[in-house]
């Protein structure tokens, strides 16, 4: 089975094709029939996708599976994964069969639905198997198609503006990186990103309408895929796309975005910026870890005026991905890590957040905060949920997500202690605004009529909370499942990104966090 | 001698005979009534020159080094002839309804064809010429072809004044070339222009030159005549301004650049560059506010020949590569837009109005899918098969130096978007609110329209050959 990864791939596409082909007709038994479709097809992409985890050589570090044929242009079809990709792919191939159960109530065009969601998996693990730079663009950008329409055609009520405005900055921050990548091709002759990762590019310093440029060229492609990145990731202040596209998307879009999409900008940080661009990341490193514990402090407090549930879990997402880019940009052994650890993890526990609010929402197509309250009353297992996600997003140990605030927060008090310091402030402030929303909406007495007749969890929802909240207690207690195929993967990253700086002649620098991190 | 020299020109004249014949049987015969049939008689004629002219690959120079048929040429005359057809073949039914469809269209077509390839072809600033003038008279008649219509006049008059203006530009260029080189022949311009820097007369000629085929390719500044042209001109003929004739004029640009003044790269780069950043600005900003889709599409093609430009002002070998994918995919996205704009129709009569698209994705769900995809195609989204148009000649401009201008160019790409985007937002996310939109049932477009989407979409995974046939046509011109 040496094209598995491309099986797995194109799999869900396949089922789109022959959804679009042979499913006719818009009555309930074509809608049953599209939904089933979609679900076994996505649940046995998930399935065949268990063999590349335990096919998976967790003690080789280097790319593994690869499947290389020419295509056009003079471009490879090149696919492969390694410990950073292998928990996206297999992240992706759970959550769409969670995506599409949630959806099990859409009555719209449900055939289009269940297309454009396939669709969409497809080109997510494109993303995260491409091992060709142009390869990896295609899936990037065509992401951005189905994700428009989802928004736009199944969206709140402020769809059309939130789905232009999620495709043109993802758009306009794609295009830099694309001028990046010719500039790439320009140089090295090669798309091929396994010889990209091991060409060396400039990092003498230029000038550049008088200005004088550290690490040059390297500093210039790594601002042109750090502005894509940083859109997708979303880091302040390029975020403001997400609390839009997050309110007006419908659930299972929500879901998508938070669990899968924003990670291809930390994904991305690791396979090109900082392991092709060495100087060009050292340069940056202050700059990216300001904006990072800004981002953490700031959108926490923005979530804590929010009164809309989804806005205010949008910004959550938006503080946690701070940590991410910190523990990337902290450059050693436990910031990397533990930003891998806390990408995973968020993957459960914002899609947790997100499915939490869509059960209600289903329920009384509001989602102000305002309308609910004391809905312990006549939902227990529903508030029971509620608090689990709400605990683990703000990071109690036991769950995923203290292990990767923890592991971030470590790596980075060995290279900035007080970028560390403001960071575990936002700790303590997503505490406030989580434990606020979870009082405002559960706790109290039910005293609004409209919410009497409210009914608690049903089978279908509780099967799709499962999994979800089982993982995040199975990595909470046991981080080492992941940690132990991450490791030896960002065990060489890093050390071929201290080797790249010390001999770049930024040695002082790089010895002093190699040191600090044994 | 003579003999060989006329195997050269064989398709031109077997083309230019079929249009001689043609006017006199029909004239003689049926005249309007024949219309129908002979369009399509048209058409095969059109595929079978195609074939012809396929099957021709040497390099060879006709009439003193002054016409010449190589691969390059080969590359533009398949793609206009095929595209010529493709137009002829979907406007018919529209304009048999319409009663427009007289029967001196194909005809006059069919002239404008020839003219077209004498352009590609030509090697020699009188050949140039000659091919130019008789591609633009035939397409002076065909913008006013709907007599009765003041806007169609207006389009006709409008095209003719703008297109003599131009023609006089390049016809006074080509005379001070001529007057400084001592030759009319590009081999001996080339020869008299020498490397490094032209002299200022030649220099001057050749700017001359560069504005009146800008008119032609619709490039800022000199774009002004093709909104309105495209708009008042009936749609079908709408369809053939946007491909054919587009793909003539750069191909001869291409050629006029490279065999005449390829030593003075750096002359002419410069003026392109300024061609193709203005192009693409204006056309991605000035169709943002467009409702109606003909002019729409004619800003899109404004910006679309901005990015062509950009592939030529790199001067390079690779540059005039990706200008012929680039025009080969172009032409191939706005047949299959063309062919949804001439089937968009209410209560039989022809609507142009984007807004009227509302909801159209419920009716027409496999139509407006189609449409869906050329538009992200036209928006340079992969992995549609514009994408790679557009990866092309982005690759060109950085190899030849033009960073700034790659960096414009996905900057005017991003603003371009948003007017592709709101076509699909009226198709898929208005509201129902106005009576919805036909689609008339004419198989040829429903055939064209789902082919040219097909043909997006599986791009990503084969070019058809495009891409190795543009190399060797790049590699015939560019020394």
């Amino acid at each position: 089975m040496n094209n598995l990864l491309s099986i797995v791939t194109f799999m869900p596409t396949i089922a789109a094709v022959i959804l679009a082909v042979f499913l006719r007709g818009e009555d309930k038994a074509a809608q049953r029939n599209a939904r089933w479709v979609a679900l076994i097809a996505t649940s046995l992409t998930f399935l065949v996708s268990l063999f590349i985890l335990f096919g998976f050589d967790p003690s080789n570090p280097g790319l593994q599976m690869i499947e290389d044929r020419s295509w056009l242009l003079g471009l490879r079809y090149k696919m492969g994964i390694d410990g950073i990709s292998i928990f996206f792919v297999m992240l992706t191939t759970l959550m769409m069969p969670i995506t599409i159960a949630c959806s099990w109530k859409v009555t719209k065009r449900v055939k289009e639905y269940m297309i454009a969601f396939l669709l969409l998996e497809t080109l997510m693990l494109g993303v995260f198997m491409a091992l060709d730079m142009v390869l990896f663009y295609v899936f990037f950008e065509a992401g951005l198609i189905p994700m428009f329409l989802i928004i736009g055609i199944w969206g709140g009520p402020n769809r059309i503006y939130a789905a232009f405005k999620f495709f043109l900055y993802t758009f306009l921050g794609s295009v830099m990186m694309l001028i990046s990548m010719v500039a790439i091709y320009h140089h090295a002759h090669t798309t091929d990103i396994q010889a990209l990762l091991a060409y060396d590019f400039s990092s003498d310093p230029i000038e550049l309408f008088g200005w004088t440029i550290p690490g040059g060229f390297q500093t210039l492609l790594f601002l042109g895929f750090f502005i894509s990145f940083a859109v997708k990731t979303p880091m302040w202040p390029v975020h403001t796309w997400l609390p839009d596209a997050h309110v007006q998307a419908p659930t299972a879009g929500s879901v998508d975005l938070a669990a899968i999409l924003l990670k291809m900008g930390g994904y991305g940080f690791l396979r090109f910026s900082f392991p092709m661009f060495p100087v060009g990341a050292d340069v940056l490193t202050p700059f990216v870890l300001w904006l990072s514990v800004i981002a953490i402090v700031y959108t926490s407090l923005v979530a804590f005026v929010q009164t809309d549930m989804k806005k205010l879990i949008a910004y959550s997402s938006v503080a946690h991905m701070g940590y991410v880019t910190m523990g990337i940009f902290a450059a050693n052994q436990q910031g990397i890590d533990g930003a891998m650890f806390q990408m995973i993890s968020h993957g459960f526990i914002s899609a947790g957040l997100f499915l939490v609010v869509g059960v209600i929402y289903d329920r009384m197509h509001t989602r102000e905060i305002s309308a609910y309250g004391g809905l312990v009353n006549r939902m227990p297992a529903y508030a029971l949920v509620f608090m689990f996600f709400t605990m683990a997003n703000v990071g109690l140990p036991g769950t995923s997500g203290f292990i990767g605030e923890f592991l971030t927060l470590m790596g980075v008090f060995q290279v900035n202690t007080w970028i560390a310091t403001f960071a575990a402030t936002g700790v303590i402030l997503s505490a406030a605004y989580a434990l606020f929303l979870f009082r405002r909406v559960v706790m109290g007495d039910l005293i609004k009529e409209s919410l009497k007749t409210i009914q608690d969890l049903e089978t279908r929802e509780k099967w799709i909370f499962a999994p979800l909240i089982a993982l995040t207690l199975l990595f909470g207690v046991y981080p080492s499942f992941i940690t132990d195929i991450v490791g030896p993967t960002v065990e060489v990253l890093v050390e071929n990104h201290h080797a790249a700086l010390v001999e770049a002649g930024r040695g002082a620098a790089a010895a002093v966090s190699t040191a600090a991190s044994h | 001698m003579l003999q060989a020299d006329l195997n050269v020109i064989l398709p031109e004249i077997v083309l230019a005979l079929y249009a001689m014949l043609a006017l006199v049987v029909v004239a003689y015969s049926g005249k309007d009534k024949l219309s129908g049939p002979l369009t399509w008689v048209t058409v095969a004629v059109l595929v079978l020159v195609a074939l012809m002219i396929w099957g021709r690959g040497d390099a060879v120079d006709a009439f003193g080094g002054s016409f010449r048929a190589d691969a390059f040429s080969t590359f533009s005359k398949v793609a206009i002839l095929l595209s010529a057809a493709a137009v002829l073949a979907m406007g018919q039914e529209y304009m048999l309804r319409r009663q427009i469809l007289r029967f001196e269209y194909p005809i006059l077509v069919v002239l404008a064809v020839v003219g077209m390839m004498v352009m590609v072809s030509a090697a020699d600033l009188i050949v140039l010429y000659m091919g130019l003038e008789l591609q633009s008279l035939a397409l002076y008649v065909v913008a006013s072809l709907r007599r009765d219509s003041a806007k169609s006049t207006e389009a006709g008059l409008k095209y003719f004044v703008l297109g003599a203006l131009s023609s006089g530009l390049l016809l006074y260029g080509a005379s001070l070339t001529y007057g400084f080189a001592g030759t009319t022949l590009f081999s001996g311009v080339i020869a008299a222009v020498g490397e490094g820097h032209a002299p200022l007369g030649l220099l001057i000629g050749l700017v001359l030159m560069i504005s009146g085929l800008a008119f032609k390719v619709s490039a800022v500044p000199f774009h002004m005549w093709t909104p309105d042209v495209y708009e008042g001109a009936p749609t079908p003929i709408t369809a053939f301004f946007a491909t054919a004739p587009k793909i003539a004029a750069m191909a001869m640009l291409a050629r006029l650049l490279h065999a005449g003044f390829g030593g003075v790269v750096g002359d002419w780069q410069q003026v392109l560059a300024l061609l193709s950043l203005l192009s693409m600005f204006l056309g991605s900003i000035a169709a943002i506010g467009q409702t109606n889709i003909k002019r729409l599409m004619a800003y899109s093609s404004i910006t679309h020949m901005g990015f062509a430009l950009m592939g030529l002002a790199s001067g390079t070998q690779l540059g005039v590569q990706g200008m012929l994918i680039y025009m080969a995919i172009y032409v191939t996205m706005n047949i299959g837009v063309f062919a949804f704009i001439l089937s968009m129709e209410r209560d039989g009569q022809p609507v142009t109005d984007i807004t009227s698209l509302n909801v159209f994705a419920s009716t027409y769900p496999g139509r407006a899918l189609a449409l869906l995809l050329l538009l992200f195609s036209l928006a340079g989204v992969p992995p549609m098969i514009g994408f790679f148009g557009k990866l092309y000649v982005l690759t060109a401009a950085y190899e030849g130096g033009l960073v700034w201008l790659a960096l414009s160019g996905v900057i005017a790409s991003v603003i371009g978007a948003f007017y592709y985007l709101r076509i699909v937002y009226f198709m898929y996310f208005g509201k129902e609110e106005a009576a919805p939109l036909e689609a008339g049932r004419s198989p040829v477009l429903a055939t064209t329209l789902a082919v040219t989407a097909a043909i997006m979409v599986l791009g990503v995974v084969n070019l058809f050959g495009i891409d190795t046939a543009a190399a060797t046509a790049a590699a015939a011109i560019v020394n």
